[in-house]
């Protein structure tokens, strides 16, 4: 054992990105100067793009966990797009794309590329954003599922298809509008169906790993991470990451919004092996979710001044109110 | 690289995206700033108590001691007897329990004291004499400061003993006297000359003597009288003079009950103190509420513990040998006490009166251009310089609240105003950064903590003996208790600037150079800012 420490009090606790007074190990990827920056500077982003920041988070983490034996491979998207302007590359990784759909297929032929070849130590990541994920390429990912193909996938969900002009996908939450979802006539905004859960989908494949995690929560997720490397297998690592230009909100919120939506619940953090959850992040200080709501212009038809839409505010809030229930995020009964 | 063949239908070579300067995207800059944190705005002693505490953090007491000292050279009396209105500002409060910035403080005056830390002194000297008068909190904080500014000092004091109000108006139950002792010998020993029993009577004829600059300190010590017909003298005193003889081992005889009246700090003091004497009632009256006492609610609450009784709304109207009579008072709807016709006898052996003191500068009265108060009160500018130009004054005796904390600070304003003044100049003072308010702050960042408590000596040692009260913080405690400081408006290197930037455009310069923002790459999105838990990035528009 270590020498135990006679302060376990940090005034930041863990929560910021570093801390001068905490041990060089204990702090985050991120705090490093020595971190991969697997997207450097230059990029094309919008100011304060959630994705470019989640996406770093993520590889930089992986980096660090293979030693920088690691290859990505990336769908179509936003992510590719403002990365890659011909001639131009912001990756500082090994990376590699080829279409909207295939990424997991992709990913899947490089792995047997390197176990063929006898590279047994370079691992894959696969990424993409929620359509090539949840829409676009969902068939290739269950097969990779079923499979059990040794790659990690994530998702960087922004909730629509924003790099093509804020179209709706599959993962658009219910009332959200979008360009191709206004917020018109009597139901206004996205169909408020029964939405596609792409982390309880990856559980059903009963996969070594699932995980959910948030640009809200650095320490969460690079933990995340970092043990989706350290197993073999599928495994799949659903990251919420806002979108200042397809949400209508302030670039400089981008983390708020991130922050509110796991507080009031709509975005629950959890971690399951083998179609089992296995732990959850409790909700530090819990918020309606008209908090997270009200500053999205996607959402501001249910806010008009003297209409306040209070039928769909409920049912929003139901949604929040049922994951806190299923998967036990306030433990101290602190409804 | 570019000998090998290129692939097919390739013809650029590739590129980093760093040649893309997305600098020019930014309509705001993000700009590290330090702002005033409200205990440093609110100390009366001007210190720096988000910078001590910053160090304390950290575990390296030498250092947070140092920047303590360069305000304050008293930390292990004031972490005792300040009345800490830097914990009433504290925006930690607002999230849970302010800082107890008091007790971080004396931990360190201790741990100084413990270890024989030494202020650091760099000024050469400077050939000019400074003369203080009076060796209260004020004159040896101006000593002290006058000494590190590379003057010569003189202290002459009226009394047998140094210390002022700190030894003569303070009970050594708040302040045990070996740490003021220690206090004021680590001032001395820097080579500051003090005269006891050296009461100074003519200024003129000091400056005659080759001062080039005069501080007077001399407090305010005659006590205030009121009108009690006493028909059959009983046996008044005043609180000065009580707890200066207390203090010289000369105490009075008090009898069973003791009435102080007033409802002050002082009146508190005496009152414990009487209790401590073996009094067996010792009562304070006071002719207004609870409420409305000047003394604070902890020193009341304390002298209750102990068994202190108290008459809230009521004056004493006459003294009749051992009967005190007493008329009933109402607060009326201005908050004014008024008489209610409805009389009270208490017993009383003693009564001690505790109505305050007036300045004794009669002294100064003489000396043309200096402006006296009918209370004594002297008049002073800005720089705490009087009428008679290069004779400073501070302490009780100019117009301002009567603390040590007060003090202390005006020793430290009069002497960076006598040096500006001896060098032929006006002082520089750096301007005030804007407040660090609640509102600028992260809060998601900081965990709960809840404020650590000292420990208190047992009651019944309380009631019989002058052992101190309130106890010091584990080394562990006030580790913990500094670490509870949230560094607002100031940099404490976090690294979430850092790590928030989606375009890696802040640069990390290593421990203790905090933070640059690559302006190349910077698209101004303000995440940095609005993340940043202290407050200490600013967006600022960019021009043209």
């Amino acid at each position: 054992m270590t020498e135990t420490q006679k302060v376990r009090f940090y005034q930041t606790g863990t929560h910021t990105v570093g801390n001068r007074l905490m041990e060089a190990e204990s702090r985050t990827v991120q705090a490093s100067p020595e971190r991969s920056n697997a997207i450097t500077s230059g990029h094309r982003a919008c100011q304060g793009c959630g994705e470019a920041l989640g996406a770093r988070y993520a590889l930089d983490a992986a980096m660090r966990a293979t030693g920088g034996r690691m290859v990505a491979v990336n769908a179509t998207g936003c992510l590719e797009v403002f990365t890659t302007p011909y001639p131009e590359t912001s990756w500082q990784v090994a990376w590699l794309h080829s279409l909207f759909g295939n990424a997991p297929a992709v990913a899947t032929g490089v792995a047997a590329a390197l176990r063929v070849t006898g590279q047994h130590d370079v691992r894959v990541v696969a990424q993409g954003g929620d359509g090539g994920t949840t829409d676009i390429g969902f068939g290739c990912l269950s097969g990779l599922f079923e499979r059990n193909d040794d790659v990690l996938y994530i998702c960087y969900d922004n909730e629509a298809y924003m790099n093509t002009g804020v179209q709706r996908s599959s993962a658009t939450p219910a009332f959200a509008r979008t360009a191709t979802t206004p917020a018109t006539g009597p139901h206004p905004g996205n169909v408020a169906g029964t939405g596609k859960n792409l982390p309880r989908i990856a559980m059903a494949h009963e996969i070594p790993y699932v995980g959910t995690a948030s640009v809200a929560d650095l320490h969460d997720l690079e933990a995340k991470v970092t043990r989706a490397m350290a197993i073999g297998g599928a495994r799949y690592i659903h990251i919420h990451v806002p979108c200042p230009l397809g949400w209508g909100a302030a670039a400089h919120d981008t983390i708020r919004l991130a922050r509110l939506a796991v507080e009031s619940g709509l975005f629950p953090l959890i971690e399951a092996e083998h179609g089992e959850v296995t732990a959850v992040k409790p909700i530090r200080r819990r918020v309606p979710v008209e908090d997270y709501l009200r500053p999205q212009k996607r959402f501001a038809h249910l806010f008009r001044p003297g209409h306040e839409d209070r039928a769909t505010l409920a049912a929003i809030q139901a949604t929040a109110d049922a994951n806190i229930r299923r998967y036990g995020l306030c433990p101290e009964g602190q409804e | 690289m570019t000998d090998a063949p290129k692939p097919f239908a390739i013809t650029l070579d590739p590129g980093s995206s760093r040649a893309n300067h997305t600098g020019s995207w930014r309509s705001e800059r993000p700009v590290y700033v330090d702002r005033l944190p409200p205990c440093n705005a609110q100390c009366p002693a001007g210190e720096n108590i988000q910078g001590w505490l910053y160090h304390a953090e950290s575990g390296d007491y030498a250092a947070a001691w140092q920047v303590l000292m360069q305000d304050n050279p008293l930390p292990a009396v004031m972490g005792r007897v300040c009345y800490h209105s830097c914990e009433g500002a504290c925006n930690r409060a607002t999230l849970d329990e302010a800082v107890s910035i008091h007790a971080v403080e004396r931990f360190l005056g201790d741990y100084a004291l413990d270890h024989g830390l030494r202020p650091q002194v760099a000024a050469p000297p400077s050939g000019r004499r400074v003369l203080v008068v009076g060796a209260g909190p004020s004159g040896l904080s101006a000593a002290y400061h006058l000494t590190r500014l590379g003057h010569a000092v003189t202290i002459r004091e009226a009394g047998p003993m140094a210390g002022g109000m700190m030894r003569f108006g303070i009970p050594r139950y708040r302040l045990p006297r070996d740490v003021l002792d220690a206090e004021i010998a680590r001032i001395l020993s820097l080579g500051v000359t003090l005269e006891l029993n050296s009461k100074v009577a003519d200024i003129e004829a000091a400056f005659a003597e080759g001062f080039d600059a005069i501080f007077t300190a001399v407090g305010a010590h005659l006590a205030k009288r009121t009108e009690i017909p006493a028909h059959a003298a009983g046996r008044i005193l005043d609180a000065a003079g009580f707890l200066a003889r207390v203090e010289m081992g000369e105490a009075p005889q008090l009898g069973r009950r003791v009435i102080v009246y007033g409802g002050g700090n002082t009146a508190m003091d005496v009152a414990r103190t009487v209790k401590r004497l073996g009094a067996d009632d010792a009562m304070v009256v006071y002719r207004r509420s609870r409420a409305q006492m000047p003394a604070h609610a902890f020193e009341a609450d304390e002298a209750e513990d102990e068994g202190v009784m108290m008459h809230w709304l009521r004056t004493i109207t006459a003294v009749d040998g051992a009967a005190v009579t007493v008329e009933k008072m109402v607060i009326d709807a201005t908050g004014r006490p008024q008489p209610t016709g409805e009389f009270e006898v208490l017993k009383a052996d003693t009564l001690i009166l505790a109505l305050g003191q007036d300045a004794d500068t009669g002294f100064l009265a003489r000396v043309p251009g200096v402006e006296v108060a009918p209370d004594g009160v002297v008049g002073v500018d800005a720089r705490m310089m009087t009428g008679r130009p290069g004779l400073f004054a501070g302490g009780d005796m100019v117009p301002a609240e009567r603390t040590v904390t007060v003090a202390v600070g005006h020793g430290k304003k009069a002497a960076r105003h006598i040096d500006a003044w001896l060098r032929g100049g006006a002082l520089d003072a750096p301007e005030r950064h804007a407040p660090a308010t609640f509102e600028r702050l992260n809060t998601w960042y900081y965990d709960d903590a809840p404020r650590s408590l000292q420990a208190e000596l047992a009651l019944v040692r309380r009631q019989t003996g002058f052992d101190e009260v309130v106890q010091g913080l584990t080394e562990a405690t006030a580790l913990y208790e500094a670490r509870r400081c949230l560094s607002c408006g100031n940099c404490f290197e976090c690294d979430n600037c850092f790590g928030v930037c989606p375009d890696n455009a802040v640069i990390k310069l290593g421990p203790g150079n905090r933070f640059r923002i690559d302006y190349d790459y910077c698209k101004g999105c303000g995440l940095c800012a609005a993340e940043c838990p202290c407050g200490a990035i600013e967006m600022v528009p960019e021009i043209g």
